[in-house]
């Protein structure tokens, strides 16, 4: 083979590498651009009040009894454990979920728009016994309940 | 990826009770694979907007700390039995996917 020909060869993989390059690089853009609301360093916060001031700008929160945490005292299997929670108090914005003693302890925050009545229900998982603590945005105020789940099987890693 | 949403919305007394499972494997990115020993990438739904008539009635934000296979319930007023209702997730790594289903 010519050096000539080599060196159109080299070329021609180059090229073809670096389109390659381009595309892999604007594949890991987007997924940025799809989700400017989800709040990262809220999400990944190791401890509940830096979590709780990222996402709702305080960790200053009353007890209230008029939100209702509905969980389950003993959960068997902590990868599912069933959660409601749900109040009365008017005014709400968005109402997040937390896991006192998950690595990572907010789990979900939900926004509710115009017409959404205070009230959610999911299932998460939960590292080991620890509370779980409902968040309650009113007003422009924090306000929280909670109720101890005892883990008997991790949900979290290991 | 069009089937991983199941919904159902019923409307009752002017409340609208909508409950949805979605199919996900929502992995926190800590737990170890047994065989390699290597952490299994994040790979979780971190956003799901539920729309009616166009107008967002709620949006959740989430972590790796929901359970696999997600469910969610909430409820709403001001829909009509014969309505549409549409919920979209998105994950961490940019996939998605959305379900149009008539309150019933």
């Amino acid at each position: 083979m010519s050096t000539e020909m080599k060196r159109r060869i080299f070329l021609k993989r180059s090229l073809a590498a670096g389109s390659v390059g381009i595309a892999a690089a604007t594949g890991l853009l987007a997924p940025q651009q799809v989700l400017a609301a989800w709040n990262k360093t809220a999400f990944e916060a190791k401890d509940l009040d830096s979590a709780l001031n990222a996402l709702l700008g305080s960790a200053d929160m009353s007890e209230s009894g008029e939100i209702k945490v509905k969980a389950p005292d003993i959960a068997e299997n902590g990868t599912v454990v069933p959660i409601t929670v749900e109040t009365d108090m008017s005014g709400v914005e968005s109402i997040a979920v937390i896991a006192s003693n998950n690595p990572v302890p907010l789990v979900a925050n939900f926004v509710l728009g115009p017409g959404a009545l205070s009230f959610v229900s999911t299932r998460i998982k939960m590292g080991k016994t620890g509370d779980v603590i409902g968040v309650v945005k009113a007003g422009g105020k924090l306000y929280s309940a909670k109720k101890e789940v005892k883990v008997t099987i991790g949900g979290c890693g290991g | 990826m069009a089937n991983s949403i199941k919904v159902r919305a019923s409307e009752k007394d002017g409340v609208t009770t909508v409950k949805a499972l979605m199919t996900h494997p929502m992995e926190t990115g800590a737990r170890k694979d047994s065989k390699t020993g290597q952490n299994i990438p994040a790979h979780f739904i971190q956003e799901v907007v539920c729309k009616h008539k166009g107008n967002t009635v709620m949006t959740a934000e989430w972590s790796g700390g929901v359970s696999k296979n997600p469910y969610l319930s909430f409820k709403f007023t001001g829909a009509a039995k014969g309505d549409e209702l549409e919920l979209t997730w998105t994950d961490n790594k940019g996939e998605s996917d959305s379900m149009t289903s008539p309150i019933k």
